[in-house]
């Protein structure tokens, strides 16, 4: 008899209950894999976001047998518990409709942490040569490979507990532009992070860091935006 | 006033980690065999340099505390900033008036 794989989904908004589906366990099979089958062979209402499937575009993740994950690059036999995948949407933001948030405060609070890139040359000026060796260029380097699934915004407490927290991916952005030789306001930015509800309300849980699906430390850069603000203050900036 | 705060907690705690060691260090020193309530008195009564070590110890915990318990009446309590405030100013008068009333009577003045 074909080896089967029991999938607990979510269902509904807010106020919803957990259905459980079955489809066949397979040899190679994403946890992606896995929601889109159900949604083309079993159940086409179920409400799901994905782009890419290669783990580029960050609009898949979801909660996984309660860890926040991007399920297009997450392998059904690393992720599976006796024989059961339970799916949820991802935590601290409104639920819309079955695995689907809404993740307009995630991504209004990057702007207010001053992410948008303001640059200072126009098309007819050569680009900037920046030194990628320099201090700076590599710091931003660390920062910058970000795709903005909100894993990190899911898994942090502090977001959960205080709704003015810009958290972990917007602060991470902030330290990516604080680098950033190019940038017009660099000051600017980090006057943002350092406001009410940014980077001083890390407890540094490493829950973003430890969650990042891409391997990147916003703990660190939190970090290093507490370093600098403090330096500023002191130098009187 | 958030980085301020952050500013003013830090730097309580940064003057406290020494105090702290010199604290316990001290007492664990002093008891040795045993000791009585008139020979810690007759140390402390008179002793500026423990009276001024425990009134800078006291003026920093009273500021370290509150700023630290108004975050987690924050976080957890999901106090509005206005009560949060006056919570943490109550508590940091009252950490410093039984601070101060303690240092005044241990140092004898």
């Amino acid at each position: 008899m074909e080896k089967m794989l029991a999938v607990k989904i979510w269902r509904g908004e807010e106020d919803g209950e957990y259905v459980t589906y079955h489809i066949p366990s397979r040899e190679n099979q994403t946890v992606l894999d896995v929601v889109t089958e159900i949604q083309r062979q079993v159940d086409p209402t179920l409400a799901y976001r994905f782009s890419c499937r290669v783990g580029v575009c960050g609009s898949c993740a979801m909660t996984v047998n309660g860890k926040p994950r991007w399920t297009c690059r997450s392998h059904v036999k690393n992720v599976v518990e006796n024989g059961v995948i339970q799916l949820e949407p991802l935590r601290n933001m409104p639920r819309i409709k079955d695995l689907v948030v809404d993740m307009t405060e995630f991504f209004d609070k990057w702007k207010n942490a001053g992410g948008e890139f303001i640059g200072t040359r126009t098309r007819q000026d050569r680009p900037a040569l920046v030194d990628p060796a320099s201090k700076a260029r590599k710091q931003a380097d660390a920062a910058i490979e970000c795709i903005n699934c909100a894993v990190c915004y899911a898994a942090c407490d502090v977001v959960e507990w205080d709704k003015d927290y810009l958290g972990p991916a917007a602060l991470n952005r902030a330290w990516s532009l604080v680098n950033d030789e190019r940038h017009a306001d660099p000051k600017g930015v980090l006057k943002k992070a350092m406001a009410d509800g940014g980077c001083n309300s890390c407890h540094t849980q490493g829950s973003c860091m430890k969650h990042c699906p891409v391997g990147l430390s916003p703990t660190g850069s939190i970090a290093g935006l507490k370093k600098r603000s403090l330096f500023e203050l002191f130098s009187g900036k | 006033m958030e980085m301020k705060l952050f500013l003013l907690q830090r730097l309580t705690a940064m003057i406290m980690v020494p105090f702290i060691f010199v604290h316990i260090g001290v007492i664990v020193y002093a008891v040795r065999g045993g000791l009585s309530a008139e020979e810690i008195l007759g140390r402390t009564q008179g002793n500026w340099l423990w009276i001024a070590f425990y009134t800078l110890f006291v003026i920093c915990a009273s500021i370290h505390a509150p700023i630290g318990i108004r975050k987690v009446l924050k976080e957890w309590a999901g106090m509005r900033a206005q009560t949060l405030n006056l919570v943490a100013l109550a508590l940091g008068l009252l950490f410093l008036f039984l601070g101060l009333r303690a240092v005044i009577a241990v140092g004898g003045l």
